[in-house]
């Protein structure tokens, strides 16, 4: 999976990373804070009432950490390759991913879809909302005031800080996660990829160009 | 293709738990889509839960919530909005 | 929050740490049962105010918003919470001493 970093090129060594290539937060070692406490008090609580299983909870981590933007990024090759699956995403993108086997539970999604000259982007401005039940959860910028306060009054400037200048003549739309939709945007599909099967165009879709704070990578061109 | 209702959001400023963000209020934009029955978040907050209501996808030109700030007053902001917070908006520009 | 001014993106991004996860889990879970909704959860989050934006983490306020619905949805009292929370403290100075207890 292809990372997302608009302006990272520190090397990295892998120590001391986790598998996503993140540093690692040492939980177990780390001095026990108020809200920590909480969370297990009430987690043993909530098992002892009979309300879930310590099971159950780390039957729902697993859930959640299977779902990642790969499986957003095999959405969106499917639509570039099947014109038909393309529209069925346009017209429902929950039933979409559903026939691509992917477990979204109740998730009620809409796929924006960028074009020569429109490219859209989400947010959400009062809180977090997110298609985490496809792509996983989201980054730590998303939930940021500045991404939050920003995105929806200058659009540009906040995709220019991700390393994205839109050609002229685009139109942005701003799709601002106000109720019960969540968006995922499907990005135009780059130059000179006809002949690439939907498993190799997927390696180029990025978490970023399905939020829209990014566009997908271009096909690596091969060596003569 | 028929030219999309145009709709204002209510300036009202309750406190408490609304969906729809400050700064489109007053604002006018055009219905983009329905999409059906939900149940009310400003209910549903309090643990409520019998009370559901229309919502729209409302498009808005940036021009018209930002004024001369706007980057391109053409780029847009779509934000989905419950029936009970619109109302008509017959003098508003049509939608491009 | 649309349109206040604020300063730049900040990418840094970490792994997210086990309690983290168990929180959003209880979230799933607690909404699962029936005792709140998400948008219970937003409330209570707006409820803490401005400052718990700037002086708690992202899951420090959502465990708070969790809990908040749960005394709420009478899952369990205060008294129960606050008899618990000081057996968990006594249990060890680390995470992970108090989770396993």
């Amino acid at each position: 999976m292809p990372h997302d970093y608009a302006h990272h090129s520190h090397d990295h060594s892998h120590e001391g990373l986790s598998p996503s290539g993140h540093p690692y937060r040492a939980d177990n070692d780390e001095p026990l804070s108020y809200w920590q406490t909480m969370e297990i008090a009430m987690r043993e609580l909530l098992i002892e009432k009979g309300e879930t299983t310590a099971a159950e909870i780390s039957a729902q981590i697993d859930l959640m950490d299977a779902r990642s933007p790969a499986n957003g990024a095999a959405v969106v090759a499917r639509a570039w390759v099947d014109p038909a699956f393309k529209a069925r995403l346009l017209a429902n993108a929950a039933d979409a991913s559903r026939e691509m086997g992917f477990d979204i539970g109740a998730l009620q999604l809409i796929a924006v879809e960028n074009t020569a000259d429109t490219h859209n982007v989400i947010v959400c401005t009062l809180c977090s909302c997110y298609p985490r039940n496809l792509l996983g959860l989201p980054p730590d910028w998303y939930k940021s005031r500045a991404y939050r306060s920003r995105l929806v009054k200058t659009p540009r400037a906040v995709l220019r800080e991700f390393g994205l200048d839109l050609p002229e003549g685009t139109t942005v739309r701003v799709h601002d996660s106000t109720a019960d939709m969540r968006y995922i945007v499907l990005p135009a599909q780059p130059a000179g990829t006809d002949e690439m099967t939907a498993a190799e165009l997927a390696e180029l879709v990025t978490r970023d160009s399905m939020i829209g704070t990014g566009v997908p990578r271009s096909p690596v061109s091969q060596p003569e | 293709m028929a030219d999309p209702e145009r709709v204002r959001v209510k300036t009202m400023m309750p406190p408490g738990h609304v969906r729809t963000p400050a700064y489109l209020r007053g604002k006018t934009g055009w219905i983009e889509r329905r999409l059906g029955s939900f149940g009310n978040p400003e209910e549903l907050a309090y643990g409520r839960k019998d009370d559901t209501r229309e919502l729209l996808r409302v498009r808005f030109s940036m021009a018209e919530i930002w004024g001369d700030a706007a980057e391109r007053p053409t780029d847009t902001l779509d934000a989905e909005i419950f029936a009970h917070w619109l109302e008509p908006a017959e003098d508003a520009p049509h939608a491009p | 929050m649309g349109g206040q001014d604020a300063g730049s993106v900040d990418f840094s991004q970490h792994d997210f740490a086990l309690w983290e996860k168990r929180v959003d889990a209880l979230m799933i879970i607690g909404s699962a049962r029936g005792h709140f909704t998400v948008d219970g959860l937003r409330r209570a989050l707006e409820d803490m105010g401005e400052a718990a934006f700037e002086t708690m983490t992202y899951y420090e306020r959502w465990v708070a918003a969790v809990n908040q619905n749960l005394v709420q949805a009478g899952v369990y009292t205060l008294e129960e919470l606050g008899a618990r929370m000081e057996l968990v403290k006594a249990r060890g100075a680390t995470y992970g001493e108090a989770a396993d207890g």
